[in-house]
């Protein structure tokens, strides 16, 4: 079956530490960690009071006081990437193309910041299981269903293309992107605006990882927290922020004469059967994924130049995915520069995934790689070059991108810099 | 080569219908209301008091003790309108390549009752927590991941959360997966929406219908049209591969031939019902995908919200399709909406329909809305069925169509 080709044309990112394209870039390529004590609420209660926040301001970020109003967090972060992927894009939505532009954002946790803080008043602070709804606001619905993210992001720009919202955990970014390729590969929309959010720095979601100790304890020294395959890391730091790619179809981007950053040429995910949280050290589900979304765009492992890596800074993660990386890449892992983006920007959940896309996305156009920051200590178990603490100009024409998440899910994608646009 | 078909070989619904597609259809057909007050918790503070639940339902004989205390209600209906599913398949995974094999269900919610507990222990005490369970119960992808762990069903697995319309796109993605070369998808969605919060959630709408009645508190198209009553379960269905399902001599329900979505590109706003040209365009965009003309359809299964501009927008977007003649019939006032769920229970009714050669009846219209005028199936009426159009809209402003189609050998 002969599928449409499908670049990236447009990127737009809200993320810890700089709150738009360039700021992210500027953070990644300086090796800056953006983790901090949470301010957002008082963590005094909480195993772990770290996380990387975004100074987030949805006025400087174009969005209107309704929409500000209405919108949960991870909305208005939704609609920030969006505005700023598209005006990247320099793509005109005209009424011609509204029809077949889309809208296919992840996101996680959806708008549970929203819906703990309407759910403290309407309880009485937990009080009672019959809560009041009479102390309930008039957007409590749209905090309820995660849909909420692309539909008021289709609202804006009035589009009328195939509309979702995937949500499976933190592989959601990746998933979205992939599921908004899907679609541009067959037919059922020329544009998607694709990408995922989240604002997952809450009490109820910082307990929750609390609770099976997921993210890291130490807590005295937020900006060398997070610390992805580093053999003292203790845990993921909790982040937030999205990311928006725009995705068009090859002749569609050609005709307009539009910058291309990449072309997807690879997406796959599998699940590992085994464990909603837990993955076995061997990598397998991950490497297969891998495997899948190369051979898609007949890449050969040894041209992968660059993984963009999930890389949260757990033990059991930063050792599954480097057995998969060792499986699907063979020898050619031992050579291939892999970050972690999370050292920097924390994992921000079913976004990240997304975000790292945005990333491999600028890796390719500036043929600079971003460093895992925080590397001081070899893991034996982690033997890669995990590009440590310092950004690293290389040619990326291949860029590997992998998610992990609760679920058992281990999703792949691959992004190429374009070849004879034939 | 032409691209694999997508046919559906098992059909497994868990609503207030009854547990068991056999057991649903004779609910459709009997007609009688399965809204009730609501038992999952004291409504009386609440301006609602009907839901439909999934009555007699036992958890323990889907789920084990050690899964049914780290997952929420929703997802033992998945549990168990999966194992209706494949049990009705009669498919053998464990013969399968475990890649070969996906899931991809849609949720509008997620965990709501337990998430809700949890919240509670969380506020409720200056050092309170959340259990070690919350991060894998409350979030959207928690059916998902438990039925893909419990049956390895280990290829490209999905979660839609276009609220009630991803209950049909997660059967264009089920199909989209099949044509890419995974043989069987389970496709579907369950909800659970019935906890003392999230009811508030939905109150919030205003669009939650406040009758007492359960003969008339939903009544989609109809001159008394004031609201839906919400209701927890849906269906889950086995998606598969054509070959592979002939190959293993399986029972052909019908196949999925087209889909269309569509967005309004606006909010949803009282009074306004959406945008009738999209609602229809999705329907002719799944027509036209499927290779079928509107004058093919048997049947149409409408999304049916009952909030009176709503069923203007959707009963004028069906005319402008199917002329006036085309019938249509719709059980979500007897049976409640399931968000997501529901569009999946659809699939389900309309492919029993096919099967029987029986439409199942609107239950109660009798005076259809001005605006509203539609041929509806007002009595359970035999007639040759092969080819079904559902409808599902989701708030706010998705709007997907899905044809389903007995399976013939020449497509």
């Amino acid at each position: 079956m002969n599928h449409r080709r499908v670049v990236v044309t447009g990127v737009g990112v809200v993320a810890p530490g700089g709150v738009t394209r360039e700021g992210f870039w500027s953070t990644l390529t300086a090796g800056r960690t953006a983790t901090r004590k949470i301010t957002f609420f008082d963590a005094t209660k909480f195993r772990s009071r770290v996380a990387a926040e975004a100074d987030f301001d949805p006025v400087a970020a174009g969005l209107t006081a309704q929409e500000i109003r209405r919108a949960d967090r991870y909305v208005q972060f939704g609609l920030a990437c969006a505005a700023e992927a598209l005006a990247d894009s320099g793509l005109e939505l005209d009424e011609k193309t509204l029809d077949n532009t889309g809208v296919v954002m992840g996101s996680a946790v959806g708008g549970t910041m929203a819906l703990e803080d309407e759910y403290v008043a309407v309880s009485n602070t937990g009080k009672n299981w019959l809560v009041d709804h009479t102390y309930a606001g008039p957007f409590l619905y749209q905090a309820l269903v995660p849909s909420s993210l692309s539909a008021d992001i289709a609202h804006r720009y009035g589009t009328h293309g195939p509309t979702q919202v995937v949500s499976t955990g933190c592989t959601s970014g990746i998933d979205a992107i992939g599921y908004a390729w899907h679609l541009v590969q067959d037919g059922e929309a020329d544009v998607i605006i694709a990408g995922a959010s989240d604002s997952p720095i809450s009490p109820v979601t910082v307990s929750s990882f609390d609770a099976i100790k997921a993210t890291t304890p130490e807590n005295d020294d937020p900006e060398h927290a997070s610390r992805p395959f580093d053999a003292t890391r203790k845990g993921f730091v909790m982040g937030e922020g999205g990311a928006v790619l725009i995705l068009e179809e090859l002749s569609h981007a050609l005709a307009r004469d539009a910058k291309i950053y990449c072309e997807v040429t690879g997406y796959a995910s599998r699940s590992n059967g085994f464990h909603m949280t837990g993955l076995r050290p061997d990598g397998l589900e991950m490497a297969e994924a891998i495997r899948v979304s190369l051979d898609q765009g007949r890449t050969n492992p040894s041209d992968v130049d660059y993984i963009c890596a999930h890389g949260s800074g757990t033990k059991q993660n930063d050792r599954h995915e480097t057995a998969a990386f060792k499986k699907a890449l063979g020898d050619h892992a031992y050579r291939t520069p892999v970050s972690s983006i999370k050292s920097m920007v924390g994992h921000s959940l079913g976004a990240i995934g997304a975000i790292e896309m945005a990333a491999c996305a600028l890796t390719i156009d500036r043929n600079t790689i971003a460093p895992t920051a925080n590397w001081a200590n070899r893991d034996p178990e982690c033997d890669l070059d995990y590009t440590p603490n310092t950004a690293r100009e290389a040619d990326v024409d291949v860029a590997l991108s992998v998610g992990s998440g609760f679920g058992g899910f281990q999703s792949a994608m691959v992004f190429s810099r374009l070849k004879e646009a034939s | 080569m032409s691209q694999p078909r997508a046919v559906i070989t098992g059909i497994g619904v868990v609503a207030p219908s009854g547990v068991g597609a056999d057991a649903h259809w004779k609910s459709v057909l009997d007609g009688s209301s399965k809204l009730a007050p609501i038992t999952r918790f004291d409504a009386s503070g609440y301006p609602v008091s009907l839901a439909g639940e999934v009555a007699d339902f036992d958890p323990d004989e889907y789920v084990t003790p050690r899964l049914k205390v780290a997952t929420d209600r929703w997802t033992w209906h998945g549990f168990a309108a999966t194992q209706e599913a494949l049990d009705d398949s009669g498919v053998d995974l464990s013969a399968m390549d475990p890649y070969d094999t996906a899931v991809a269900l849609a949720s509008s919610s997620g965990g709501n009752e337990f998430g809700q507990g949890e919240l509670q222990s969380l506020w409720a005490e200056p050092d309170g927590a959340v259990s070690v369970y919350q991060s894998i119960a409350w979030f959207y992808a928690a059916s998902v991941g438990q039925i893909s762990i419990l049956h390895q069903l280990k290829g490209q697995c999905s979660v839609l959360v276009a609220e009630s319309a991803g209950g049909l796109d997660s059967f264009a993605q089920a199909t989209r997966t099949v044509r890419r070369g995974t043989k069987v998808v389970l496709a579907g969605g369950t909800e659970g929406p019935l906890s003392p919060y999230a009811l508030t959630c939905q109150l919030a709408t205003r669009r939650l219908a406040t009758g007492t009645d359960p003969d008339t508190a939903y009544q989609p198209f109809a001159a008394g049209a004031a609201g839906y009553v919400a209701a927890e379960g849906g269906a889950v269905l086995l998606v598969e591969d054509l070959d592979h399902a002939r190959e293993r001599g399986a029972v052909i329900h019908g196949e999925v031939l087209g889909w269309g979505a569509t967005h309004d590109g606006r909010a949803s706003r009282p009074g306004d019902g959406g945008d009738t040209g999209q609602v229809a365009r999705a329907m002719r965009v799944a027509l036209e995908r499927a290779g079928r003309q509107a004058s093919d359809v048997d049947v149409v299964f409408p999304d049916a919200l009952g909030v009176p501009e709503c069923d203007r927008v959707e009963a004028e977007a069906i005319r402008s399709v199917f002329g006036d003649d085309v019938r249509v019939t719709t059980q979500k006032g007897r049976l409640g909406r399931m968000y997501q769920g529901g569009a999946a229970v659809d699939v389900a009714t309309a492919l029993q329909a096919m099967r029987y050669d029986t439409l199942p009846a609107t239950p109660g219209l009798t005076e259809p809305a001005p605006g509203c005028e539609l041929n509806f199936v007002t009595e359970p009426t035999t007639q040759r069925t092969s080819l079904a159009l559902i409808n599902a809209r989701g708030f706010d402003g998705y709007n997907t169509a899905l044809v389903v189609g007995r399976y013939e050998e020449e497509s």
